[in-house]
């Protein structure tokens, strides 16, 4: 089975112009060495909260949003189900990598291994969730309909390293794509 | 004017157009206010560490960001304040209901109403306690202005005597 960097690979190959907001620890920094552009925004600290930034984004202009959460991530702002499900935006896609561990600290097993996020994210009022290996993706992204996505891969990391960009300047080039 | 009157004509007159919240029973007429105002977006959250998540996004949008709560919300938007806030140096009103303060009558109140300004300047970040109606709406007025050069989250407390001050 594929492991967390194999699934950014596969999502940044459709990624044409969306703004991508990319999950702390590890994940941003695969993202990087995938696939560095000014249009991502790497979430360096603040676990949990990286899906709360992409549904602010999604609110507030019009662009295509897609988001790359974490299993251990998303049990820590669980509430941002209820609240993005009840702020559906069009242009919101929101995917959650369920490698069941926390990769970033040693692979340490979470409670979401044996979960059923899709069945948990339609629960929650989501009309459109699904599995990302039962669907086209880059349908998805066309498709302008707010929509959650599993993606489930092995735990592991690559050695990616670190991002050599400084805070200031991830917002900034991030902060004049979406005003151009 | 009265005390959310004043709260709301100073946010809209900063340009405040992008409103997070978690409700307290003294900001319950100014919730009411700025839900019927159609050019501010109101989006209640679960919590409030998740509403700053929400603001960054926002103002990263262009939007000019802020959040409605009571003081005990803070201590769930600490590492947010830092980890986020500080880190990427996004600026945000926050505007708080300060309970446990003097007429408090809920004891569970008062440890964390005690605890809120050092929670404050142990994250090195400014806030004011305005004591009159005029005083609270020119604050949240200028806010926006202060919390963009600033580059860093801007409070104003409002104590419970705040919230019993006749009409100005």
């Amino acid at each position: 089975m594929a492991r967390r960097i194999d699934g950014i690979k596969e999502i940044m190959k459709d990624i044409t112009n969306e703004l991508v907001v990319c999950n702390i620890g590890v994940p941003t920094k695969e993202l990087f060495q995938v696939k560095d552009r000014s249009r991502n925004f790497y979430m360096i600290g603040s676990m949990g909260l990286v899906e709360s930034i992409g549904l602010g984004l999604a609110l507030s202009q019009e662009e295509t949003v897609v988001v790359i959460d974490g299993d251990g991530s998303l049990l820590m702002n669980m509430g941002s189900l209820i609240t993005t499900s009840h702020n559906q935006c069009d242009n919101l896609i929101w995917i959650v990598i369920n490698n069941g561990a926390y990769g970033s600290t040693g692979n340490q097993t979470t409670y979401m291994a044996d979960m059923d996020l899709v069945q948990i994210a339609k629960d929650s009022g989501f009309e459109n969730a699904y599995e990302f290996s039962q669907i086209n993706f880059k349908e998805i992204l066309d498709s302008n309909k707010c929509t959650f996505i599993e993606y489930k891969l092995e735990a592991g990391n690559s050695d990616a390293p670190v991002i050599d960009l400084s805070p200031d300047e991830v917002r900034d080039r991030f902060m004049s794509e979406i005003q151009k | 004017m009265d005390s959310s009157e004043a709260i709301f004509k100073g946010l809209k007159d900063a340009g405040i157009d992008f409103i997070v919240s978690v409700p307290c029973a003294n900001l319950k007429k100014l919730l009411i206010m700025i839900d019927e105002d159609d050019t501010i977006t109101h989006i209640p959250v679960s919590r409030e560490e998740e509403g700053l998540g929400i603001c960054a996004g926002a103002y990263m949008a262009g939007k000019k960001t802020g959040i409605l709560m009571q003081n005990s919300g803070l201590g769930n938007c600490v590492n947010a304040l830092c980890s986020l806030y500080e880190l990427y140096s996004f600026p945000l009103v926050m505007i708080m209901s300060h309970r446990g303060t003097e007429g408090e009558s809920i004891i569970g109140q008062v440890p964390m109403g005690k605890a809120t300004p050092d929670i404050l300047k142990a994250i090195n970040l400014e806030y004011v306690k305005p004591e009159s109606i005029k005083e609270a709406y020119e604050t949240v007025k200028n806010s926006w202005t202060k919390t963009t050069k600033d580059k860093k989250a801007f409070s104003i407390l409002l104590e419970i005597p705040y919230w019993k001050l006749k009409e100005d």
